[in-house]
């Protein structure tokens, strides 16, 4: 790795942490009903959604209406996403003439974005009518961020009152994050990236002429639109020409505001943010890499602000950025490796460029990998499948360690303060004192729950890559050796955590990968979200218990050391078996070819 | 508990439903009439309009965002594309997803690379022009893979390895701040100025 890699990070970082200050202190205001600034703006509007949605914004809800509320959105969210997709071929603003989606896929498309993991189980511009990425993706990019958001100001809520058992109002919350957070920061994003060069019309395609006419090999097809097969059972083909360019185009700009900001990650395209007309420039790489992280870490200033103590969000802080950037540190370094399989053809020793695009280089595209599987993002600059297998791993793993190193906007904090419950825990067995996290008494029912929601994203990474393997059709993958058994485990490591990125030449389109990996994104997400809404308000109606000296500071720097090893351990003692058939075989075969 | 949700379900279907109107239709037709009146070049896909000189019939000759595919000797060769039926389909973008350690990624490295040296010799070759980029529509190369080209691109336009490299040099776009991303150059732009200067000579 080189002084200039190394320069990235380090640069990346800095801007991130100086970015999230001030953004970390507005939101406080935003979640504690303070004037922030906007409501000058937007509080019309806000006053006039209340109004037409009904809602009385004052009364305050418990923990189960919380919930409640929360799955009405999200269910009816779902059923319009499948809904749009169905019908799309009748409805307006469908330039390309794109017909109804599979329903499988759609059904998967809706779970996926609902729950915030926006996993692709299709091609954006050859799948998805304009009508269908705004009215059914973009808003879900909005509502499933809002929902996260919502949902870790009730646990904040929770951790900061006392003898109460009221949450907040889930309506509220959902509404402010859209209209005082998610909005404003999309709209300037969207006017960076489109001055930067990311589309924004509602035309459907533009052609041009090649400067040379491309020959290719083009398979022949019978009458019923399949491949005809040669006597060697490969494709047959003819030379053919092509002299013009059809470059899909579309409402772009404000869809990738969103899906980076919100830690959505569904591209616009199929490839995602290596297209470069979602990532044109290294300027907008950093500005996208800034969006995906920004709202996360700022997050946990936001915790410390609401809970009165703002080392307590410095702590959650420093404890993730430690992570991150250990991680990072890691998969840069792995990308910077040369692939001997390469060698000896003639072509200079440098890490391979395969799958990665050339504006970013290895230093650009191995960051993002690292932001974008820390955050619960998804989106890609680079296609993983094609990194060193090491150079997979580590981004594998920022996802099987629950999505909290800074994790999804939201998600992320309230899956790392369960982890700190975890870690007091962990810290009173050894002293043999009764836990306590923020003056509340950590007790078997906070226990189980924050067992729970540790426990539930393992098991279905791990059992969904047992069931593909064994069950799975195989011809969804696409490498051969160890490195299709991680393409099986990357797949469920990202939608058992609600990541969405994918080694991507697996197959995920059949009914199999469609169903299973419907099921693990569904459960990953409110599974986990019913235990975190039930844990804040069981921690609400406790009291506050005065510090003594026989309290675990959890500010200092032995708590985020714990907190961190908390982390690690649960997570490599989990996925340390499993990443060894995978990248870990494969490291080792390609490493000793030389 | 279900009277309880039954009474959400209300609101739930309302906020949707002003969401959806907010979210979905005011802020991407709002952004799209800002694209129209600031940014109308790079809204509109980045279109490069009004070449002179070549049988262009109408229309633009490409998106400076997005690459295209060149294998004649007089022209500068971008990277590898893996996307199908066609290399360079901007309908549909897509890399190899090949993995490090599939021998079809080797094997397709090697035949790039045997290719590039019946047309350059045996210098070392430059790692992006065996390599696959992800989008399949990569439109740029390092400064070095262009130097690679040079000689064959002169002496196939009998031009001088001077005026092509100066050439060069104006395409070449350095990192973001000097250390930003990766210097770079843009094959198509490059390849119409190189037809513009043959035109003028």
């Amino acid at each position: 790795m080189n002084a200039n890699s190394l320069f990235h990070l380090v640069f990346f970082v800095a801007l991130l942490l100086a970015a999230s200050w001030p953004l970390g202190l507005y939101m406080a205001r935003v979640y504690q009903d303070q004037p922030c600034g906007l409501d000058r703006v937007f509080g019309p509007v806000e006053r006039l959604l209340y109004g037409l949605c009904g809602v009385d914004a004052r009364q305050e809800m418990d923990w189960k209406a919380y919930a409640l509320s929360m799955v009405g959105l999200n269910a009816l969210g779902l059923l319009a996403v499948y809904a749009l997709q169905r019908l799309q071929g009748a409805l307006p603003l469908n330039p390309a003439d794109l017909p109804a989606v599979d329903p499988f896929v759609a059904f998967n498309t809706a779970v996926s974005f609902a729950t915030n993991t926006n996993w692709q189980a299709y091609g954006g511009e050859t799948t998805m009518s304009h009508l269908t990425q705004m009215l059914a993706l973009t808003v879900q990019n909005f509502l499933s961020a809002a929902t996260g958001m919502a949902v870790m100001a009730a646990l904040i809520r929770g951790l900061a009152r006392r003898e109460t058992d009221r949450l907040g109002n889930f309506w509220r919350d959902v509404t402010r994050s859209v209209l005082y957070v998610l909005l404003p920061l999309s709209i300037v994003l969207s006017l960076a990236l489109m001055w930067q060069g990311v589309p924004q019309t509602l035309e459907g395609s533009a052609t041009a002429a090649f400067l040379e006419p491309a020959s290719y090999d083009k398979p022949v097809l019978d009458e019923t639109g399949r491949t005809v097969l040669d006597e060697a059972g490969k494709p047959r083909t003819e030379p053919a020409t092509q002299a013009q360019q059809s470059i899909a185009l579309g409402p772009v700009a404000s869809q990738v505001a969103i899906k980076q900001l919100g830690t959505n990650g569904g591209g616009y395209y199929n490839v995602n943010s290596a297209h470069p007309f979602e990532n044109p420039t290294p300027l907008t790489n950093l500005l996208e890499m800034l969006a995906i992280l920004l709202i996360p870490a700022a997050l946990c200033h936001t915790f410390g602000v609401m809970v009165g103590d703002r080392r307590q969000g410095f702590a959650v802080l420093a404890a993730m950025t430690i992570l991150f950037a250990g991680f990072a540190f890691l998969t840069l370094q792995a990308e910077s490796a040369l692939n001997p399989a390469l060698a000896g053809m003639g072509v200079e020793s440098a890490p391979s460029l395969e799958g990665k695009e050339l504006r970013f280089g290895v230093a650009g595209s191995a960051l993002w990998a690292a932001v974008t599987t820390a955050a619960s993002n998804g989106s890609v600059n680079a296609m993983h499948d094609s990194f060193t297998p090491l150079g997979g791993m580590w981004p594998m793993l920022l996802m099987q360690l629950g999505e909290v190193v800074y994790g999804g906007v939201g998600s992320g904090l309230y899956g790392m303060l369960v982890f700190a419950v975890v870690a007091v825990f962990v810290a009173g067995l050894m002293v043999g004192r009764t836990p306590e996290y923020l003056g509340k008494k950590i007790e078997p029912f906070e226990t189980k729950m924050a067992a729970l929601i540790i426990l539930i994203p393992p098991f279905l990474c791990l059992i969904g890559t047992a069931l593909a393997a064994v069950a799975g059709p195989p011809e969804a993958v696409s490498n051969p050796g160890p490195h299709g058994f991680s393409q099986m485990l990357y797949a469920f490591s990202s939608m058992g955590n609600n990541n969405g990125s994918a080694f991507a030449g697996l197959t995920a389109s059949s009914p199999f990968w469609t169903i299973a990996g419907a099921v693990a994104m569904f459960v990953s997400r409110y599974w986990l979200i019913i235990p975190v809404l039930a844990l804040a308000g069981s921690m609400a109606g406790k009291k506050r218990l005065q510090e003594g000296p026989g309290t675990l500071p959890t500010h200092g720097p032995i708590f985020v050391g714990l907190l961190m090893a908390v982390v690690l351990v649960v997570g490599a003692l989990t996925f340390v078996p499993a990443l060894a058939l995978g990248p870990v075989a494969e490291h080792l075969a390609l490493y000793q070819l030389k | 508990m279900f009277t309880m949700f039954a009474q959400q379900l209300k609101p739930a279907f309302l906020m949707l439903f002003w969401m959806t109107f907010l979210t979905g239709l005011a802020y991407p037709l709002a952004m799209t009439s800002a694209g129209k009146a600031l940014f109308p070049a790079q809204a509109s896909g980045s279109l490069i309009l009004g070449q002179s000189g070549h049988a262009v019939p109408a229309g633009p000759a490409g998106s400076a965002l997005i690459g295209q595919p060149f294998e004649s000797g007089q022209y500068f060769w971008g990277r590898p594309s893996t996307t199908s039926p066609h290399a360079y389909n901007a309908g549909a973008s897509s890399g190899s997803n090949l993995g490090p350690s599939n021998p079809a990624l080797a094997e397709a490295v090697a035949e790039r690379a045997a290719k590039l040296k019946a047309a350059h010799g045996d210098a070392p070759i430059p790692m992006e022009l065996v390599t696959a980029s992800g989008s399949g529509l990569d439109p740029h190369i390092s400064p070095q893979a262009t130097a690679y080209q040079v000689d064959r691109v002169s002496t196939a336009r009998k031009l001088s390895r001077d005026s092509v490299s100066a050439l060069v040099a104006r395409h070449t776009q350095g990192p973001l701040w000097g250390f930003w991303g990766e210097p770079r150059v843009n094959v198509l732009e490059l390849n119409l100025a190189l037809d513009a200067l043959a035109d003028k000579e």
